[in-house]
């Protein structure tokens, strides 16, 4: 029996497999699909205090081996979340993460508010890391001092244990991961998408409606592993890998760079049950390797340059 | 819906730029209803990344029918598959045409706009199994995206034909098939699939007779299932217009709920 447990210090997760925010739904979309009972946890779709309507479409389009999306964080509202959803999710024995959004920190920390104590509720995860609601992709986790003040105002207003999400479109992502630290966040996921464009030559104009999206998928699992691994080597903060996970060795690859939990996002899409059979291919890989505690495997990349490097 | 992860073709057809696919899914068949569609994976690599959405085209016992219009490079891919090849597919997804209505034995108009047909085809015969009086209306740009024209003659459907280029039926939109019919007999209800633009004109000239419509409508979309708001159409809902999932609470809507794109 191979002990796939994680301990994140404030969270015993069953597995490492976590299912992506944004891709995920509000968890439900998927119960015809999986049993939801199997994962590590899942974050459902980001949540503002009000209902939001989003981006005007086209707010998808596929790139080799990625997708670029906008959407705009469409969503339902906090308060109709905890009245209409959240009494649904209370059945299912598994890490429920709430991914929180705010226009500004008061918001982040009113949403915050609205949850804290909630029963079912394990973390927040602050999305301060979307590029896709301003016009230049701008978001506090492009900035180390907009990155405090948002953590600092949440940790402010509520106990549950806090996850920043953060975004991979700066220059170094080590300068944002110590200020999400320093403020007081639990861990740490990384990264969001990556801030692309997509045109068309015939029409010469933009694919998308709000024309920057956030590009996902297969195509930034290089780029996500690298920054996890700069992270890892600097700080000591429980790391969630997220970018382009769609397998087993891919999980275990963010794992072996330093993170303790991985999330799988834009793999939904392709497979509903994408989450499951990463599970199983993690157990698997372990089974064959002789590993029979998975997160002994966490940060164990077997370095060929100095960490001063990095 | 269910997924199968390896349903057989067991026909494949090519014409001009279009392609039948029949495909031998007991656990998915049985389940699907006209204006419905699948989730279809078109190689297992990672490209391309998604899967994509294609409508229903008939359903014969455990037997599934796709009919696409090659557009791109997964169409492309995918009318690459021979017989005796997999496809991974999900479905079947969406709320269809709703069908079973009392049409009060006046006849019901099924209006198709090129590849539109494809559910069309369907949900024509279920009506006709039904005995109900159906009328086709078929438009296309030339006689070449009329693809089906000889199957649904050969099945005895009462049909009508426009082309912009005048190559098969009377030169025109199918909207001046309508407008011309209009003046004898106005149907129990309208169904229709196509462009935009012709759809937009066909409710258009639907609501100004009173008669009650649905619409397919079509989009890129990322799962299918409701899960990423990526595939969203403007939809009066209590009388307020949102951007609503077309995965979940369409593809099919009635017209007039569909707030239509301006024209340019």
């Amino acid at each position: 029996m191979i002990d796939l447990s994680i301990d994140l210090g404030f969270l015993k997760l069953k597995n490492p497999v976590l299912a992506a925010s944004g891709t995920f739904g509000y968890g439900l979309e998927f119960a015809p699909y999986i049993d939801l009972n199997k994962l590590g946890g899942f974050v459902v779709k980001g949540l503002y205090f009000n209902a939001r309507e989003g981006n005007p479409p086209p707010r998808l389009v596929e790139t080799p081996a990625g997708l670029i999306n906008a959407i705009g964080l469409q969503g339902i509202g906090v308060k109709k979340f905890t009245n209409e959803i959240l009494p649904r999710l209370l059945e299912f024995r598994t890490a429920l993460i709430i991914n929180v959004c705010g226009d500004d920190e008061e918001e982040y920390a009113r949403v915050a508010e609205h949850l804290d104590g909630r029963k079912g509720i394990s973390a927040l995860e602050l999305n301060i890391s979307c590029p896709n609601l301003k016009q230049d992709g701008r978001c506090p986790a492009m900035d180390p001092d907009s990155t405090y003040r948002v953590v600092k105002r949440v940790k402010n207003a509520t106990s549950t244990p806090l996850i920043t999400k953060l975004s991979p479109n700066v220059t170094d992502i080590t300068a944002i991961a110590i200020s999400a630290h320093e403020a007081g966040s639990h861990a740490l996921s990384l990264v969001n998408t990556f801030l692309a464009l997509a045109i068309s030559l015939e029409d010469r104009k933009p694919k998308l409606g709000n024309v920057f999206g956030g590009l996902s998928g297969p195509c930034i699992k290089p780029l996500a592993l690298r920054m996890v691994y700069q992270t890892s080597s600097r700080l000591d903060i429980p790391l969630i890998g997220i970018g382009g996970i769609s397998s087993g060795r891919d999980a275990l690859e963010f794992m072996v760079c330093g993170a303790k939990a991985v999330q799988v996002g834009t793999a939904n899409f392709i497979n509903p049950d994408a989450t499951v059979a990463i599970i199983a291919e993690i157990e698997e890989f372990c089974r064959q390797e002789g590993i029979s505690r998975v997160e002994d495997i966490v940060g164990t990349l077997k370095e060929t340059v100095k960490k001063s490097r990095l | 819906m269910f997924t199968d992860k390896e349903a057989r073709i067991v026909k494949k057809t090519l014409q001009n730029d279009f392609a039948a696919l029949t495909m031998e899914s007991p656990a998915i068949a049985p389940h699907c209803f006209p204006g419905q569609f699948l989730m279809v994976r078109v190689l297992p690599q990672q490209y391309p990344l998604l899967r994509r959405p294609l409508s229903i085209h008939d359903r014969i016992q455990s037997r599934l029918s796709l009919f696409f219009k090659i557009t791109g490079e997964g169409t492309a891919l995918l009318a690459r598959k021979n017989e005796g090849d997999t496809v991974d597919i999900l479905g079947p997804l969406g709320r269809g045409f709703t069908f079973d209505r009392n049409f009060k034995a006046k006849p019901v108009y099924v209006v198709g706009g090129g590849r539109g047909i494809a559910p069309l085809y369907f949900l024509a015969g279920e009506l006709k199994k039904r005995r109900v009086h159906v009328r086709i209306f078929y438009g296309g740009k030339n006689s070449k995206e009329l693809p089906l024209l000889a199957k649904m003659r050969s099945e005895g459907f009462n049909l009508d034909c426009s082309t912009e280029d005048g190559s098969y039926g009377i030169q025109g939109m199918v909207t001046d098939l309508l407008k011309k019919s209009f003046k004898s007999e106005l149907p129990a209800f309208l169904y229709a699939c196509g462009p935009e633009a012709m759809m937009k004109n066909v409710y258009i000239l639907a609501s100004e007779h009173g008669v009650s419509s649905e619409f397919s409508l079509e989009s890129i979309m990322g799962c299918g299932i409701g899960a990423c708001w990526g595939c969203v159409k403007r939809i009066r809902k209590d009388g307020i217009g949102t951007w609503v999932k077309i995965c979940e609470d369409g593809p099919v809507f009635p017209g007039q709920d569909i707030i239509w794109e301006k024209n340019d």
